[in-house]
């Protein structure tokens, strides 16, 4: 890939010369999709990211989210940020998705905070291909290893299997960092005379060109070709790295921050440029490397990983390098900010170079400028890509028939429904002992002490309701996260997304797309959370054709203190269902983009979803925390058939009976997979008729017992298991990969 | 008293640690590794993480860092000193305690719950609890299989310096409640003084009380013994 002659044209026209080989490199990193957003921006204006909870909202390296306090807490803030790393992971799993993980929590530290908590949402073909099972397998391992190492817990995620992610997966990674408010720094450079520092692993030739390599379709050969463009991470010096940022932000040595990322030191330093509306001149020669003759192309848009560079007071510089040696680190003063007004420029000597004194403009009379353009027009003067769309089409009902017990213990053991226990076993999900409510459940539970606050987090998306439809698929996406935090008694507070799309030159895959876009925007809007940021990845096509469009969402609720209710069943309550309009025979249950058609095929309308939601959502997360309430599960992938099997175990079963007028609507009626329903096990189901009067309809499934067996009978059939066939049907995944 | 939480590159409980004994009324100092020991030291916890990375074998070259010579000093001298996870994987390879800990029989990382027997109530690290009591702690780990010659095992036995096995809930070891291959289910152990132990699950994420959680408190009020 290289600069196209319309992009090219406008530098020469802006800059009035033909651009060095340098900057026709730099021009190309980041006006590629993957920096510019070329194909997304113009879509993007959709989303509400406005709240009094948002401190600093998209556009920085991570966003940042005051938190309420309770107590005798302090006001404290979160940063959010999410990020894919989808082609390098098809090309080199484990080092792939583990450098996403390093990329992520960069992020949060060039904010001023400290990661506590990740969510990986991972996206595979088909799990009975042996090349989905070497990329799962890797990837997880990859995340492992470098999550892990760090010391941030992974607390929540998703995992979902299709078959249009075969030739390229998606690995899409968010963390959360805590900060108090006046430790936040930003990406924008504040004043012309401080220094910039880099700090971290030299930089070697790793990585070259990530970037635009993210903005094409993967090629055929990409997992051999493409694998210089993969980056080696190095947990140890990532985990150094945020040691010494806290150490630099306790004796507040630092102006501005960013991490070095896609484009490496040539994206993370001109944006940080551009942001403040200054210049800056850095000299290439002071970057520590890890390999000889560099050229200077090469030093800028290395995208080695476990790098910052910080805006550093002229009189801060030496304590900087000090604390960066405590940490076994690398520290280069590379060069100072300059006018506003001035350009972006960068010098290079080569290895005839040798290294003098500190302050720099000593060596520059040898030096070649190999960069000298508006830092402003670098970042932001890429065009934006206007590109013809098709409106996806409607699917209509044509159903196959299955048995019901055939249906339910073909998706309970569907891969995309069972147990995620061999994933998230392989994260360190306790670390940092803020971990209240673990893995497995709707929700990860977070004590935030400090603030005296819980900090639910759910992340994920659903490939077979985007596929089925775009549109309502991510209004669903978005709902069914904040039910998750909702059925954890924790209220939606704000989001960040990782928009995934294929080829958006394809007018069927960009309609598809801006329906994701709009869908998710409209939902977070109608259940007032704002979306504090965000990423989008294009191009994820490949020669077996595009990905479903996938909006991850990573959205955190609150609430005060830091329990909530099980997922399993105590036994000794009635179990309602909330939100069920089609138990109630007020909406027609949909099969659309469920399991049951993944499973048996046939297509369906997606389920309608409710046009308000906000009050049901506020009182889900009211009654959750209610005494009377012994067990809480969101209903949705899979149906209510499901959630009930997930809720059974060796200590506690239930017993249920649901009537319908139609018989064919009973497997409709247990798998549709309409997002926004909640099933309580409770001592007083009155007290919940009476939370949702008005608000949402409440339906009376039975009675949770102390034997270990779940009944569910429809009308005259009944699906009887016990907790060990259920547990033995959700183990696929750890069966299967031992 | 005053505990001392050491920082290696790469520690990752070493305020998990600092938080959990707090919490029991200990104070709690941190002390980066090539600052040394402070004079007065009352007491030592190798926290758990990754020092140096784990690129060598898992806690080897923290083992040979200058500050275990002093570990192994103070220990000498009688001041108490617990390994968790990473800090059993160096207390093991610095010689402080006997074996070693290597990769799980299912070669991947591990977090989970486990159950634990409670081998020998008759030291300062269990004496909270009763000789058979069963206690549930978090493990997190790819290399906590411990390792030893049969030989020296009988005699970690017969001189009952076995702290903890893994056991199912109802106190019975297993190989199916052994989770990650060590032999005779050791979770951890003592050193020639019972005053220096390690162990690979993880007291300090089990004590604070407001994750429901608190099954560790009586390994570190073992400092107090």
């Amino acid at each position: 890939m290289s600069l196209s002659d319309a992009d090219h044209e406008l530098v020469v026209e802006e800059i009035g010369r033909e651009p060095t080989r340098a900057e026709a490199a730099l021009f190309e990193n980041l006006w590629s999709e993957h920096c510019a957003y070329r194909s997304s921006r113009p879509l993007l204006s959709a989303f509400d990211s406005e709240g009094e909870q948002v401190v600093i909202g998209p556009g920085d390296d991570a966003a940042v989210v005051s938190l309420p306090s309770h107590g005798d807490g302090e006001e404290m803030y979160i940063t959010m940020g999410v990020e894919s790393h989808n082609h390098p992971s098809y090309v080199d799993p484990f080092d792939g998705a583990a450098t996403g993980v390093g990329g992520i929590v960069r992020d949060t530290l060039s904010m001023g905070a400290y990661p506590i908590a990740l969510a990986d949402c991972l996206y595979f073909g088909d799990f009975d291909r042996e090349h989905s099972r070497y990329l799962f397998e890797g990837v997880v391992e990859g995340i492992s290893h470098y999550g892990n190492c760090i010391g941030v817990p992974t607390v929540t995620g998703s995992v979902a299997f299709h078959d249009d992610y075969e030739g390229n997966p998606l690995v899409n990674v968010s963390c959360i960092g805590l900060l108090e408010p006046e430790r936040t720094i930003t990406a924008e450079a504040q004043e012309p005379g401080n220094k910039l520092v880099l700090v971290g692993n030299a930089t070697g030739r790793d990585g070259l060109g990530g970037a635009s390599f993210a903005s094409e379709d993967l090629a055929e050969d990409a997992e051999t070709e493409d694998r210089p463009a993969v980056q080696v991470g190095d947990p140890y010096s990532e985990k150094l790295l945020v040691e010494c940022n806290e150490a630099l932000l306790d004796e507040d040595l630092v102006e501005s921050a960013r991490d070095l990322g896609a484009a490496g030191l040539g994206g993370a330093s001109s944006e940080l440029v551009a942001k403040g509306g200054l210049g800056a001149r850095i000299e290439l020669d002071r970057v520590h490397q890890r390999e000889p003759n560099m050229n200077a192309m090469e030093i800028l848009l290395a995208e080695s990983q476990e790098r910052m560079v910080y805006e550093v007071a002229p009189e801060n510089v030496d304590r900087v390098a000090e604390l960066a040696e405590r940490f076994d680190l690398g520290c280069s003063v590379i060069g100072e900010l300059t006018e506003p007004g001035t350009n972006y420029v960068c010098t290079f000597e080569g290895s005839e170079a040798t290294a003098s004194d500190e302050s720099s403009g000593q060596r520059s009379r040898d030096a070649e400028t190999v960069v000298d353009v508006d830092a402003a027009f670098l970042g932001d003067g890429a065009p934006m890509n206007d590109l013809p769309s098709n409106a996806p089409p409607k699917q209509e009902r044509d159903l196959p028939t299955a048995s019901l017990d055939e249906a339910f213990e073909q998706i309970v053991a569907s891969p995309n429904c069972a147990s995620k226990r061999w994933v998230y076993r392989q994260y360190d999900h306790e670390v940092q002992v803020r971990t209240s409510v673990l893995p497995g459940d709707d929700a990860a539970l977070l004590a935030i002490r400090e603030a005296g606050t819980g900090l639910a987090f759910s992340a994920g998306a659903d490939p077979n309701w985007t596929d089925a439809a775009p549109y309502e698929g991510a209004r669903a996406v978005a709902l069914e996260n904040a039910t998750n935090v909702a059925a954890k008694g924790a209220m939606p507070h704000a989001a960040v997304d990782c928009l995934n799309g294929g080829n958006p030159e394809k007018p069927d895959v960009y309609g598809g797309f801006k329906d994701i876009v709009d869908g998710l925007a409209d939902m977070c809007s109608d259940l007032d959370v704002p979306v504090v940021g965000g990423n989008v990845s294009l191009y994820n096509d490949s020669e077996d054709g595009p990905i479903p469009p996938t909006p991850t969402l990573a959205l955190v609720g609150v609430k005060e203190g830091y329990d909530a209710p099980p997922l399993s069943l105590s036994g000794e309550g009635t179990l309602v269902v909330v939100g069920d309009t089609a138990l109630e025979g007020e909406t027609d249950p949909r099969l659309g983009g469920s399991e049951y058609t993944a499973q048996f095929g046939g297509t369906d309308r997606f389920p309608a979803l409710p046009a308000e939601s906000t009050a049901a959502i506020e009182t889900i997360a009211e009654v959750a925390d209610a005494d009377h309430v012994l067990a809480s599960h969101d209903v949705s992938h899979g149906g209510l058939a499901v959630t009930l099997a997930e809720m059974v175990h060796e200590d506690a079963g239930a017993s249920v009976e649901l009537n319908t007028v139609d018989r064919g609507t009973r497997k409709r009626l247990l798998f549709n997979e309409r997002p926004g329903r909640v099933v309580f096990e409770t001592t007083d189901p009155a007290a919940v008729r009476e939370a949702f009067d008005g608000v949402a309809p409440v339906t009376e499934l039975g009675e949770a017992n102390s034997s270990n067996h779940l009944d569910i009978t429809v009308n005259d059939e009944t699906l009887a298991y016990d907790a060990a066939d259920i547990a033995d049907l959700r183990s696929v995944i750890e069966d299967e990969l031992a | 008293m005053t505990i001392t939480v050491i920082q290696f590159g790469g520690s990752n409980c070493d305020r998990d640690s600092v938080q959990a004994l707090e919490s029991l009324g200990f104070d709690a100092d941190l002390v980066w590794h090539e600052d040394g020991l402070p004079e007065d030291v009352e007491g030592v916890v190798l926290p758990g993480g990754f020092s140096y990375g784990d690129y060598l074998r898992a806690g080897a070259m923290a083992a040979r860092s200058p500050i275990m010579a002093e570990i192994r000093e103070a220990a000498s001298e009688g001041t108490p000193v617990l390994g968790i996870c990473n800090g059993a994987q160096i207390g093991c390879e610095s010689s402080l305690t006997p074996g070693a800990f290597t990769t799980n029989e299912s070669a991947r990382f591990q977090c989970e719950h486990v159950h634990l027997r409670v081998e020998n109530a008759d030291t300062p690290w269990t004496s909270q609890y009763e000789d058979g009591e069963v206690v549930e702690l978090p493990i997190a780990h790819g290399e906590g299989r411990y390792e030893i010659t049969d030989e020296r095992l009988d005699e970690l036995e017969a001189e009952d310096r076995i702290l903890f096995k893994y056991c199912d809930e109802d106190g019975t070891v297993t190989p199916e409640a052994n989770p990650n291959g060590s032999k005779h289910s050791v979770a951890g152990v003592t050193g020639e003084a019972e005053h220096v132990a390690v162990m690979m699950p993880h007291p300090e994420r089990a004590t604070l009380s407001d994750l429901g959680r608190t099954d560790g408190r009586g390994v570190l009020t073992g400092f107090a013994d």
